[in-house]
């Protein structure tokens, strides 16, 4: 009973920090693209405009909620739904951090540890095409339509080469378990090198990155909702809370991959000299190194929207297919003879 | 031809290079050039609190001046109308009755007086072919407002009022006008 009223809290915890980075995220969205724009950016609402998201979303609450008269209904009203279910469901399997001690009860920093964990995660992202896909589709709008199509091709484009890179690390740990991968680059340095995947596998930490930059219809591959093109894609036809779920979605899918970039290839909750901490400062100290990581990427994500220009959807299809894939592929066949090499299989 | 320039590029459908097909390299360095944009200063200006200063020379809502009597002085020549290339002033001359010198300098007067403020465009040729130096553009913006209607200024609007003089000499010292 105390387990499932611990895990409860922790879901709680999380579901409410997800909504707010996500929330937050998009303040610093526009006060990012402010600065890299010589600008100020949102500074009305409260001090340095921090209360704006608040405003935002009060501002989709009041709007009128309308749904077109040719589009499915139920279907219109699933599709964000769907995309805001998926961005959430994802975060519960990354471990934030190690146990945090309350007395007896040891509360462990993760949500679930699935021993698939990172099979979870991409299952849970391919899913999340659905959301696009549907909405787009039952609004029953041509620009939506492109816009759901061309996500669910830019998905199955990525999501392969993304998966390769997943495996080259699954390969190196031999867990598929989230919490293995962290452990796994236990500290910063250990025997002569570095325990951090990404200085492992720095090729496929770039094209992981890169898938995830398309997996989140972030610019330079926002194709699904290209503003100029598409007047916003799949969610053209939607406005109120509807458009604010998909928004939000895509800000804790930003979040969350962030997340995941950070334990897969970042050592999670890791950070140089952890060994002379222990208890709860130890996993304090791990949650904020945790979410520093993810901040940074946040932060990478933003300045890359704001650096880079849109690809063309051919070019978009080239880089996945033709050059992202086969490199992919030779990195997992590189790592795996590397990782027989060293099991002796060759002597 | 010779450009007059040294900026032309000559552009064609030419095969990327193996180092632009990477994309990384110019990413990089696309990166590296918004990130100094980071310690920029910003050139914006918090508009309600702080109002940007306008040129001498700035053509805002215009002015229909009285002399230093009182009274004004347009006479409706009708000049500025002609000069006009939106066709936005428009009219109505009027003979001034006895009594009313204190209102008017001359004989004739406006007694309708329109500028269309949609029509206008600000160029300032009403205030150039005035010969009485009765109109003049000030640095006062039109504002918005939700009807058309309410865009067609009459005399109401346009005639300065005695009490509140319009300070124009900043134009006037602009030296256009200096000799009349």
């Amino acid at each position: 009973m105390s387990e499932l009223i611990e895990k409860f809290i922790v879901i709680v915890v999380l579901f409410t920090v997800s909504l707010g980075v996500a929330a937050y995220a998009t303040y610093f969205e526009r006060k990012v693209a402010a600065w890299f724009q010589d600008r100020i950016g949102p500074d009305r609402a409260g001090p340095f405009g921090i209360l704006q998201p608040l405003a935002d979303g009060g501002k989709l609450f009041f709007k009128e909620d309308f749904i077109p008269e040719k589009a499915e209904k139920w279907l219109f009203i699933l599709g964000p739904g769907i995309a805001m279910f998926v961005a959430l469901m994802t975060g519960c399997v990354i471990p934030w951090s190690t146990a945090l001690e309350f007395g007896e009860n040891i509360v462990e920093m993760q949500v679930a540890d699935v021993n698939i964990g990172i099979l979870f995660i991409m299952g849970f992202l391919s899913i999340g095409v659905y959301g696009i896909m549907i909405g787009g589709w039952a609004s029953n709008n041509k620009f939506a339509l492109f816009g759901a199509i061309r996500a669910s091709s830019q998905m199955i484009s990525y999501e392969l080469a993304m998966g390769i890179c997943v495996i080259t690390i699954v390969m190196m740990t031999g867990s598929l378990s989230l919490k293995d991968i962290v452990n796994h680059q236990h500290g910063f340095w250990a025997d002569g090198y570095f325990t951090w995947n990404v200085f492992k596998q720095p090729l496929a930490f770039i094209i992981f990155f890169i898938c995830a930059l398309a997996e989140t219809n972030r610019a330079p591959f926002d194709l699904p909702e290209c503003e100029s093109e598409l007047i916003g894609g799949y969610h053209t036809e939607y406005g109120s809370m509807k458009m604010g779920f998909y928004l939000f979605a895509e800000y804790t899918s930003l979040f969350i991959s962030s997340a995941v970039i950070a334990v897969l290839f970042f050592g999670g909750f890791n950070f140089p000299g952890m060994d002379n901490f222990e208890g709860n400062t130890l996993a304090l100290l791990g949650i904020a190194a945790m979410f520093a990581k993810t901040f940074v990427f946040i932060f990478i994500f933003m300045w890359i929207r704001w650096t880079i220009p849109r690809f063309r959807f051919d070019q978009l299809m080239h880089l996945g297919w033709k050059k992202l894939i086969p490199i992919s592929l030779i990195n997992m066949l590189v790592t795996g003879l590397v990782i027989a090499y060293n099991e002796g299989w060759f002597n | 031809m010779q450009s007059l320039t040294d900026r032309k590029k000559v552009v064609g459908n030419k095969e990327m290079t193996f180092k632009e097909k990477l994309y990384l390299p110019a990413i990089f360095k696309g990166m590296g050039i918004t990130f100094s944009h980071l310690f920029r200063k910003h050139n914006t200006l918090r508009y309600p609190e702080v109002k940007r200063e306008f040129a001498p020379v700035y053509r805002g809502q215009h002015v229909l001046k009285r002399d230093e009597q009182g009274r004004e002085n347009c006479t409706a020549c009708g000049l500025c109308a002609v000069a006009c290339p939106a066709e936005a002033i428009t009219m109505v001359a009027g003979e001034r009755k006895k009594g009313e010198e204190g209102l008017y300098r001359e004989e004739k007067y406006a007694e309708m007086y329109e500028i269309n403020m949609l029509r206008c465009i600000f160029c300032g040729l009403c205030e150039e072919a005035c010969p009485k130096e009765a109109i003049f553009l000030t640095d006062r913006l039109v504002p918005s407002t939700f009807e058309r209607d309410e865009f067609i200024y009459g005399k109401d609007l346009l005639v300065e009022d005695v009490n509140l003089r319009i300070d124009i000499t900043k134009r006037q010292l602009t030296g256009k006008r200096t000799e009349k």
